[in-house]
């Protein structure tokens, strides 16, 4: 019984560790990704949206942009972008450190990894929408204001609009399952436990 | 009873898909749909035609097999087609000024290449005539293009990372040329003259005695630096020639590396006289029966050099005539009546020289020349003390292959095609041994007729040693009656031709109507890898980050003096600054940075009243130098339709009075 407590908060542990790693690898991949289809972009214009920067033909979208007096990609969420990396990082201790802590802690340090995946998705939204609502009024084509699509298709103008999440946000909604399967997994696990475990989180478990 | 209906279910679909492939097969291999043959129908076509027209149709976004550069003669430009399609994909401005490339209309780069920023007189055309593609190991490689200017004595040099001109050199010593080709491994580009003219060049009374004293032909072995894409003029070098007219030459490949080749005609020295009632030069030049081929050991020659034994003549090393014979680098062999074109085989095994006047093309055999040099097999010396070898030490066969032989392209299977001016026909003839056996050499084997007056002729690959057949382009000088008369210039006629099966067959007409070509060369497609933009900031000149390119904040007006710095950008769809105010008198230079990234997002950038348009490529940095002359208010705007705000793209230069 004992060893497998000790085993169980080894394994909390190591998962949240995976959980952690995913988040930050994440980083190294795009979140969002928006295409835009018009007669003269054959192979399409792609916006890919990392936590930390906007790459792909984002230069090419943001002077599209700049004729309905829409705001520069490369300007959108400074902060954000700029807290991304160590935000990362925090939140992957935290989330580890919640694995060999007991009472609110445990659920409490990791609740930031788990949600993060929510976080970036509502952050995304309220800046599209913070874009599509901030128009330059001395545009040289005149819009009325409007919400981008956050996913799915839409149409400006003579472009169509496929936004779609990236590998890099499904790491992230990974590392948070992880996160909250454990959290599920070691209060069914350790129910059982009888007082006085060596490892901690099996302590917390008990009480 | 369960597998069984299983089989059978099997069977019915394995049925199903069969005959469903077998009708797709039908109807892929059936009768034309009954539209399509009423089209063909209507217009009276042949089989031959329908097959010509599939042949070389390339459906609207799918791409042509090679690319053909061709000389535009007298237009100063290279000319780049599709094959087969024939579709005019570039014009490249080399000699004279191309606008829409803002080449040469106030672009400081194009006129530094043009050497209008020197004191040498402002050239505002060239006669192209040769183009070379560079080559490694024999083959085309795709990087370079090289043609020369027949009249200014130039040779170009074109990158084809953006199809765009670099380099132009003007011979110091020379007057005329004909032609350019590369070395086997683009060592060197060979330019060899076409009229002598005095050596030194200077001014000689033009009589018959300083012509034979004074006047002199050269080869110039122009090294070429692959690492900086240049011309280096320092270690390149000239070989002193009679002032016979020199021609077409090659070099040798394979077996034959290190030599080079070249005919020659008017060894009579005529110099006309028509107003003094002496015969033109035409009959003059074309009394004799045999002219001379010059043989030329290069790598011999480039030892020479090494060794110091040149004479430096206007800044050039010229191996001057004496030494040359003396060293053993410069032969001569006689060759029928004025003969024109001359092509070095695939293997470097022979040399193919085209009669012009005589209905035979002369094949020489290296190794022959080899053998009649070592045994000094000689007829004699011409007047310079040139050793002449025996005709038939050297000849390895003459081919009769009709009237006017000019020049000779190969295929893959041991053919060669010859030119033939005045019968207006393409011959096709078997090489000897080893491209076919002893009793399929040397054969005429058909004669296709062209519309009209064929001048060069180019197959694929078809100098290289590695020709790849399938297609020839015959390059006519007369259409006479084959297109709609646009008045008295009418345009040149190239003319596609299969040469993949036994029996060549005319494909298809495309009119010339931009210049006269001659030489062409035909590449396959996949060996050309050229730039869709540059890298921003790129000085089309040196290829290299331009010091004076700008990001977007960083565009500013900077006065020094009597000079202005405009520090600019272009993108959809404006200019920073668009708004520029100097004085009379100042000189205003403007550096402009297309700042896009996107292909084809092309600006142009031209001053109205003033003689600049330049052509801005996606990443691109050129500059303008401008005195400020005459008062007013100029428009500077847009000159390539960018974008929905393109007529918007605009600013004004004030000039104060």
């Amino acid at each position: 019984m004992k060893r497998e407590t000790q085993r169980g908060g080894l394994r909390t542990v190591r998962r949240l560790l995976v959980a952690a790693a995913l988040l930050v690898v994440s980083l190294a991949f795009p979140y969002w990704q928006l295409t835009l289809y018009a007669p003269q972009y054959p192979g399409g214009l792609r916006a890919l949206v990392y936590l930390t920067h906007v790459a792909g033909d984002a230069q090419e979208i943001s002077n599209l942009n700049h004729y309905i007096g829409m705001k520069a990609l490369d300007d959108a969420a400074p902060l954000e972008r700029a807290l991304a990396a160590p935000l990362v990082l925090l939140f992957g201790v935290l989330a580890v450190l919640s694995g060999t802590l007991g009472g609110p802690w445990r659920w409490l340090l990791r609740l930031p990894l788990v949600l993060f995946p929510l976080g970036f998705f509502l952050d995304l939204s309220a800046w599209l929408w913070y874009y599509g609502h901030s128009m330059d009024p001395a545009a040289p084509i005149r819009l009325e204001p409007f919400m981008p699509v956050v996913l799915g298709r839409g149409v400006i103008a003579q472009f169509r609009t496929v936004a779609t999440f990236h590998v890099g946000f499904f790491l992230s909604v990974l590392a948070s399952a992880l996160a909250l399967y454990d959290l599920r997994g070691t209060q069914r696990k350790t129910v059982p436990v009888p007082a006085g475990g060596p490892v901690r989180s099996v302590e917390v478990a008990a009480r | 009873m369960r597998w069984s209906r299983i089989g059978a279910f099997a069977g019915l679909a394995l049925a199903v898909v069969l005959a469903g492939a077998l009708a797709g097969q039908a109807q892929r291999t059936g009768t034309l749909p009954q539209d399509v043959q009423s089209l063909i129908e209507a217009k009276g076509l042949t089989p031959d035609q329908v097959r010509a027209a599939i042949q070389t149709y390339v459906p609207p976004g799918k791409y042509d097999e090679y690319l053909m550069f061709s000389s535009a003669g007298q237009g100063g430009q290279v000319l780049v087609f599709g094959i087969p399609s024939m579709r005019l994909l570039r014009v490249i401005g080399v000699f004279a000024p191309e606008p829409w490339q803002g080449y040469g209309v106030g672009s400081e780069e194009t006129e530094t290449i043009l050497g209008w920023r020197s004191k040498d007189p402002r050239l505002a055309w060239g006669d192209t005539h040769h183009p070379a593609l560079s080559e490694t190991n024999g083959e085309y490689d795709g990087k370079w293009l090289f043609i020369n200017d027949k009249a200014g004595s130039r040779i170009a040099v074109i990158d084809l990372r953006d199809f765009a001109t670099k380099q132009i050199v003007t011979n110091p010593n020379a007057v005329s040329n004909h032609g350019a080709v590369v070395s086997p491994n683009t060592e060197y580009v060979l330019e060899v003259t076409q009229y002598a003219g005095p050596f030194p060049f200077r001014h000689v009374p033009l009589t018959q005695e300083n012509y034979n004293r004074h006047f002199r032909g050269l080869a110039t072995f122009w090294k070429f630096d692959r690492t900086k894409g240049r011309i280096d003029v320092s270690k390149s070098f000239q070989i002193e020639l009679p002032p016979y007219w020199q021609d077409l030459a090659d070099f040798g490949k394979l077996e034959s590396h290190g030599w080079a080749f070249w005919n020659s005609f008017n060894s009579e020295r005529a110099i006309g006289g028509t107003l003094e009632k002496k015969p033109p030069i035409e009959i003059g030049a074309s009394a004799r029966d045999m002219d001379y081929l010059h043989i030329v050991n290069w790598k011999r020659a480039e030892e020479l050099v090494a060794q110091g034994k040149y004479q430096v003549v206007n800044g050039m090393k010229v191996i001057r005539l004496k030494d040359a014979v003396e060293a053993g680098i410069l032969y001569l062999a006689p060759e029928p009546k004025s003969p024109h074109g001359l092509d070095v085989a695939p293997r470097g095994d022979y040399i193919v020289v085209g009669g012009k006047l005589d209905p035979n093309v002369t094949v020489y055999s290296f190794r022959k020349i080899q053998e009649a040099i070592r045994n000094k097999a000689f007829s004699g010396r011409d007047d310079y003390g040139i050793p002449i070898l025996k005709f038939d030490a050297v000849v390895a066969a003459q081919v009769k292959v009709g009237l006017g032989p000019l020049h000779t392209m190969f295929d893959d299977k041991g053919n060669g095609y010859t030119s033939l001016f005045l019968d207006s026909a393409v011959a096709k003839w078997t090489l000897g041994p080893p491209y076919n056996p002893p009793d399929r050499a040397w054969k005429l084997v058909q004669k296709l007729p062209v519309q009209y007056n064929i001048g060069h002729l180019t197959a694929v690959e078809g100098d290289t040693v590695k020709p790849g057949g399938k297609y020839l382009v015959a390059l006519n000088k007369w259409s006479v009656d084959q297109y709609k008369n646009v008045g008295p210039l009418l345009p040149q006629n190239f003319q596609l031709i299969d040469i993949s099966g036994d029996e060549m067959k005319l494909l298809s007409n495309t009119p010339i109507g931009i210049g006269e070509p001659h030489l062409a060369q035909i590449i396959r497609m996949d060996r050309v890898k050229s730039w869709e933009v540059y890298p921003v900031g790129t000085n089309p000149l040196t290829m290299r980050p331009d010091p004076n390119a700008v990001k977007a904040g960083q565009q500013r007006i900077v006065r020094q003096g009597r000079t202005v710095r405009v520090y600019m950008t272009a993108m959809r769809s404006h200019y920073v600054p668009d708004r520029v105010r100097v004085k009379r008198g100042d000189t205003v230079i403007f550096h402009i940075t297309n700042i896009e990234r996107t292909k084809d997002a092309i600006h142009g950038f031209a001053i109205d009243r003033h003689n600049v348009n330049l052509s801005l490529e996606p990443g691109k940095t050129e500059t303008v130098v401008l005195k400020a002359e005459r008062p007013g208010v100029y428009p500077f705007y847009c000159t390539e339709f960018c974008s929905a705000l393109h007529l918007e793209m605009m600013g004004y230069l004030e000039i104060e009075p």
